[in-house]
């Protein structure tokens, strides 16, 4: 690696001229970035592939992985340099929560959505006749119908259904157990929560190993396409803003190699504006589907980036506008408020306990003031605060250094809202939950 | 002491298996299926487990530790954080290792390096198998770039030879790149 003294002197800006760039290639600086074969690595691949890393000095080497334990492990033993990980994985390894929590922290997020809830067909025919659906109904009234299956099947002495995500810190997890929650079941007692790596979740569905699962795009539409998967919630209908991946950096690293990381910062966010563009959506598609990437047909992706897609092998199609936002919306702030949301759920379920140290253990993984520093004089409006209420209806208004920014509006599905700064209140809310939620974890 | 080592390939296994019978741990159960990850767990009680880092079955292993209700004891990653330079050696040559919470350090170290001197060892022997595999290949393509040289330029073996090697020597690249340059080219050309 090299010393930030053999940065350029000019800064690589768009008006830097070609002399400053083929100075700034020769020099380049490599950054080992590890991630895993979803279609939310998007911003990282367009970055690398479009020319925004180069045009910071920057080389950006993607490496692809296969777990997100080897994420974490290769990135705390310094195989790579940043990482893309779950939004929770930062927050578990501040909290020295899971296995091996050497400790790192996102200054950027890698966009939203991409998640999906899917159940095997034999599951979703078998409570769509106990609860009559059509196959149109929303994400919650799904929900409910499950629940009602779930209580039938309990009653006949039935084996309790598996469900697959994908790691316990991730937004999966806390997604799929947020909406069994809303329907009225307890993903703790009334089911079996297992892991399935994304890539193995339509063989599980299709061997019988799982009932369902919570998974990244594309896999739900894999599971779909073979005809063995039906599609019942995304993460637009649990929760849009829901923390997906970001971007994991080991904090020697960062210490080390500051210009560079918000050299890197402004080319994500570049890439991720990039990503956003209706235009751009088929030279994305194309770049995911290359096998180095992600490896699965570019007309899934295309289907996926623009929002429309079948979500029942009958070939029932679903339309949703902003399924996955790489940029707008201001997708890429690393609010605290949402890592705090995390905590809450970590907290719910009995991974962590609730304290004003634990908070700002929380705080720590996530690192808006990086991200301010980075991208200051970028065309990007920057929130001024860290932290908002948390699921509106209407849509949160945001105070920028560009005026008012209106958020779209991001509803939970229970309808509750989230106030960052009381999460007791916000977990004595909830009727399921771990009883040792709001004390110390006694489970 | 019980060792799991969850292996797909049976040739790093056995090569795990023997050195770590060298080592003086007999008793060590090989995981290689799949399916039923957890029923095999929980009958062998392993004070170890052993895993490849290119598994993608760690995720799974890491979530029924979180669910300690499931598997008999909960495991943690390695022993503590003292011995980095250990994990770091570790995830170098692609293993991990999950230890029974409380087991002495000096009783799960020799197993864990045994572990990574066998998948070294494995990496190795894979290396010099790809190698000789790319070697024969490179022979291969060398006869097929100088039949094309002596029917075309109408030399000799010898000189279609010497003018590969004179080739390669000026772009400072193998022979065998050169050659496979040539044949490349020859398949453009061909109607």
């Amino acid at each position: 690696m090299l010393s930030t003294e053999a940065e350029p002197s000019t800064p690589a800006g768009l008006d830097a001229g070609p002399v400053a760039l083929r100075h700034n290639r020769r020099h380049a600086h490599v950054v080992r970035a590890g991630f895993i074969p979803l279609i939310d690595v998007a911003v990282l691949v367009a970055a690398a592939e479009q020319g925004f890393a180069d045009r910071e000095g920057i080389r950006l080497e993607l490496i692809r992985d296969v777990s997100w334990s080897n994420i974490r492990d290769r990135l705390a033993f310094r195989q790579f340099d940043v990482a893309h990980a779950l939004g929770p994985m930062p927050i578990a390894s501040q909290l020295g929560i899971g296995s091996n929590p050497y400790p790192s922290f996102t200054p950027f997020a890698l966009g939203r959505g991409g998640n999906a809830i899917t159940l095997s067909v034999t599951l979703y025919r078998e409570m769509a006749a106990l609860a009559g659906l059509s196959g149109t109904e929303d994400a919650l009234t799904n929900a409910r119908a499950l629940k009602s299956l779930i209580d039938r099947r309990q009653a006949s002495g039935r084996k309790p259904l598996v469900f697959g995500m994908t790691y316990p810190f991730s937004s999966h997890n806390y997604e799929f157990r947020f909406w069994m929650a809303a329907g009225g079941i307890d993903p703790d007692r009334d089911v079996l929560m297992t892991v399935v790596p994304p890539p193995f979740t339509a063989d599980a569905m299709a061997a019988g190993a799982i009932d369902g699962f919570c998974v990244n795009a594309p896999w739900n539409l894999i599971a779909v396409e073979r005809g063995v998967g039906r599609v019942v919630a995304t993460k637009r209908d649990i929760w849009p803003s829901s923390p997906e991946k970001v971007l994991a950096v080991r904090p020697d690293w960062a210490e080390a190699n500051g210009e560079t990381l918000s050299r890197l910062l402004v080319a994500l966010d570049a890439a991720a504006r990039w990503c956003d563009a209706p235009e751009n959506v088929g030279d994305l598609a194309e770049m995911l589907a290359d096998p180095a990437h992600v490896g699965v047909p570019a007309d899934l992706f295309r289907s996926l980036l623009r929002g429309r897609f079948v979500v029942d092998p009958d070939g029932t199609s679903r339309e949703i506008p902003d399924y996955l936002v790489f940029h707008g919306d201001l997708a890429n702030f690393p609010w605290l408020s949402q890592a705090r949301w995390v905590y809450s759920q970590m907290i719910r379920w009995g991974q962590a306990s609730f304290s004003q140290e634990g908070l700002a253990r929380v705080e720590a993984a996530y690192r808006p003031d990086l991200y301010r520093a980075a991208l200051g004089g970028s065309a990007t409006p920057i929130p001024l605060g860290e932290s908002k209420p948390e699921g509106s209806v209407a849509g949160h208004s945001v105070s920028t250094r560009k005026g008012e920014t209106r958020l779209s509006p991001d509803p939970f599905i229970d309808g509750r809202t989230f106030d960052p700064e009381a999460i007791p209140e916000y977990l004595a809310g909830f009727d399921i939950k771990r009883s040792g939620a709001l004390g110390p974890v006694s489970e | 002491m019980h060792v799991a080592v969850i292996e797909e390939n049976s040739v790093r296994a056995a090569i795990l298996v023997d050195g770590l019978r060298e080592a003086g741990i007999t008793s060590v159960e090989v995981i290689s299926s799949t399916d039923g990850l957890l029923r095999r767990l929980t009958a062998v009680d392993p004070d170890v487990i052993i895993i490849g880092l290119e598994n993608p079955r760690r995720d799974v292993l890491e979530q029924m530790f979180q669910v300690s209700k499931v598997v008999s004891r909960p495991v943690a990653m390695f022993v503590d954080h003292t011995d980095t330079d250990m994990i770091a050696a570790a995830i170098d040559a692609g293993v991990s290792a999950y230890v029974v919470d409380g087991l002495r350090k000096d009783r799960v170290k020799p197993i864990v390096e045994t572990a990574i001197s066998r998948f070294n060892a494995f990496d190795r022997l894979q290396r010099e198998l790809d190698a000789a595999r790319s070697e024969l290949a490179g022979r291969k393509v060398i006869e097929r770039a100088k039949g094309i040289l002596m029917k075309t330029r109408q030399v000799s073996e010898e000189e279609a030879y010497e003018l590969l090697r004179r080739a390669a020597m000026n772009d400072k690249r193998k022979v065998a790149d050169i050659a496979q340059s040539v044949v490349t080219a020859a398949s453009l050309l061909e109607k």
